[in-house]
Parts: structure tokens; sequence; C-alpha cells
């Protein structure tokens, strides 16, 4: 029951915090499911976000899935993902009826800017986190930083869609395991 | 009966919007051109209240139009369906998954994916980057967040707050 508590609060936290896409939980989740609770490891986490992009459904929710599901099987889903709407639920129900000028207050809008700096911080510190530890640990280091800056080129230059990048590198992965047994 | 359509519809965008929050969009756009729900100029408003409140996007675009079609019971019934593809699908990978844990080549595979994660993760943080550091006070801001994270370490919660109180103090 105290895992169950503990996974309400913590996604709850997650969903009260994330400002933007599924990524800008990445941060909250390090603090929280990895260092705090050590329910995953960061690899597994990292493993959930490259799932969870090329699986149907808004990442966040697939990432809220996967922690609930790993501690307390399908209960823990259900919690964990609950969790995660209710702020969403709560805030957003309330500037729909009664606070529909909420957005427009000067308080709010400078906040708001405010928060989203911190947003971009935090997560330019997590890309340069995951990139040294992802590079450390890579067994093939030469491809991994090919994948990479190929990646990087994709999405932000060609505009392709993530999800293909993720199955790109998936057959890139494939093919360089192959070559990895050939080799032997 | 509206509660049924929007469960079901808000059921197709989650079970096809693949890749993430913004990916509901285009499909909340097709809504609004098949049902009376919301007018693409309501939905244009809803993305922009979207992505400056907390939550993930795709889940406050579902709730703002549930809410906007059928009231309260809407926006819970909308969430609702949006989120049940990816739990029943997540639940089954996550079984696969388990049976697999132990396999090299699987773990393997699995962690060749991850310096294309880092790109998408660069990003996403790129992406509210070009939208936050509008002048010279965001991205001295940016720069100050970045140091202070060096010397005082804490939550990311704790910087995203510390932010907040600054774009207010500052008046950003």
């Amino acid at each position: 029951m105290k895992t169950l508590i503990d996974l309400f609060l913590t996604f709850f936290k997650t969903g009260l915090f994330t400002f933007g896409g599924g990524y800008a939980m990445l941060p909250i989740l390090k603090d929280e499911v990895v260092k705090k609770h050590q329910w995953a490891s960061e690899n597994e986490l990292l493993n959930y976000f490259s799932i969870g992009q090329c699986t149907p459904g808004i990442i966040a929710v697939n990432v809220a899935t996967f922690c609930g599901y790993k501690l307390k099987k399908i209960t823990g889903a259900l919690v964990a993902t609950f969790a995660l709407v209710l702020p969403s639920l709560i805030i957003i129900t309330l500037i729909a009826s009664v606070l529909s000028h909420f957005m427009e207050n000067e308080y709010v809008v400078h906040t708001m800017r405010g928060i989203r700096i911190g947003v971009a911080a935090t997560l330019l510190k997590i890309v340069f986190d995951l990139g040294f530890r992802v590079y450390r640990q890579s067994t093939l280091k030469k491809v991994d930083i090919f994948v990479f800056f190929l990646a990087l080129i994709a999405i932000i230059l060609l505009k392709i869609s993530s999800v293909f990048v993720i199955l790109i590198t998936a057959f890139i992965g494939c093919l360089s395991l192959g070559f990895e047994r050939g080799g032997k | 009966m509206i509660y049924l359509t929007l469960f079901y519809e808000f059921f197709l965008i989650g079970l096809f919007a693949i890749g993430g929050g913004t990916t509901t969009i285009p499909f909340l756009f097709d809504l609004s051109a098949k049902y009376n729900w919301f007018s693409p100029e309501e939905l244009t408003n809803m993305v922009a209240v979207s992505e400056s409140t907390p939550g993930p996007i795709g889940i406050n675009m579902a709730t703002y139009a549930g809410y906007k079609t059928a009231s309260y019971f809407g926006s819970i019934i909308a969430t609702l369906g949006l989120v049940t593809p990816s739990v029943v699908i997540i639940i089954l990978v996550s079984m696969v998954l388990k049976r697999y844990a132990c396999n090299n080549t699987f773990k393997h595979l699995l962690q060749s994916l991850q310096p294309a994660v880092v790109a998408l993760v660069l990003n996403a943080t790129l992406q509210i980057a070009e939208v936050s550091l509008t002048g010279i006070l965001p991205i001295f801001i940016f720069a100050f967040l970045l140091a202070f994270m060096h010397i005082y370490k804490a939550n990311s919660v704790f910087y995203i707050i510390l932010a907040g109180i600054l774009g207010l103090a500052l008046k950003l």
C-alpha cells in the first residue's frame, strides 16, 4: 500500500511540474524515480522513452504506465497513470470553466515565461548528463556518435518524425549487432 | 450518447497519435471539422493554454476539448479515452519485456537506441529554448540557472519554481 501511495504522489508531482511535452518530465523522473525511490535505473528510464516514442499514445502516459507496472503490476500502472493525469484534469477544467482569463493575467504570463526558461535549463542539463553517461557506457562509441548526429540532423534539419528516427536507429542497431556477431 | 462518441474519438487519437503530445494536434483539427464541438480558433487557443499549463500537452488538450464539448464529465471521458490505448499497450509491452529482460541481444538493441533518445531530448530542449530565450534578460536568467545548478545541487522542481519566481519578480 505504501508503494502505491508513493507511486501516486510521485506521478502527481511529475504531472504538476511537467510543462510542455513528455520529454520535459525526464529531469523530474530522473530525480524521483531513479535517485529518490530507485524504482528504475537511468537505463530503464531511457528505454521507456524510446519504446514510448514508438508505441501509440502520449509518451508521458507510456512512461508512467511502465514505471507503475514494474512496481505493482496492473494496479501500479493504473495508479501511476491516474496520478499523472489528475493535475491536468483539475487545472485545465478550472481554466476552461471559471478561470477563462487566467492565461491573460500579467502575473501568470511573467511566471510562465520564467518557468519555461527553467524547463529549458533543466532539460539542457539532463542532455549533458545523459549524453556523457551513454557515451561512457557505449561499447560501440563511433557508431553511437554517428547515430546521435544522424538522429539530430534527421529531426532538426530534415524534420523527420521522431518515430521514424527511433525505428531507423533500431535498424542500425540490428546491423551493428550483426557485425559484432560476425566479427567474433 | 455524446460521451460515447467523445470516448471513441479520443480513444482513436490515443491509438494513432504515435510520438508524443503534439502529434495529437492535427487529429484535433480533424475533430473540429467533423463535429461542432469546438472551432479551429478555439483549438488554437487550447494549444496555447495546454503548452503553458502543468501537465503533458496531449492530456491538457483532451481535457480542454472534452470540457468544451460536454462540460466536466466530458473532460474526464475524453482524457480517459486518450489514455486507455496507451495503458493497455504498455502493460502488454511490459509483459513481453519482462520475458526478454535477460536476453542479451535485446538488451543491446535497446541500448543502441539511447544515442537517438539523447538527440530527441536535445531537440525538445532546443524547441523550448527557441520560444523562451527571446531576449537578453531571458538568456541571462538561463545562464544564471545553469551556473546555479552547478553550484547548488537540488532537484529539478526546485529550479523550475525558482525560474517562475524570477520571471515574476523581473516582470519577464
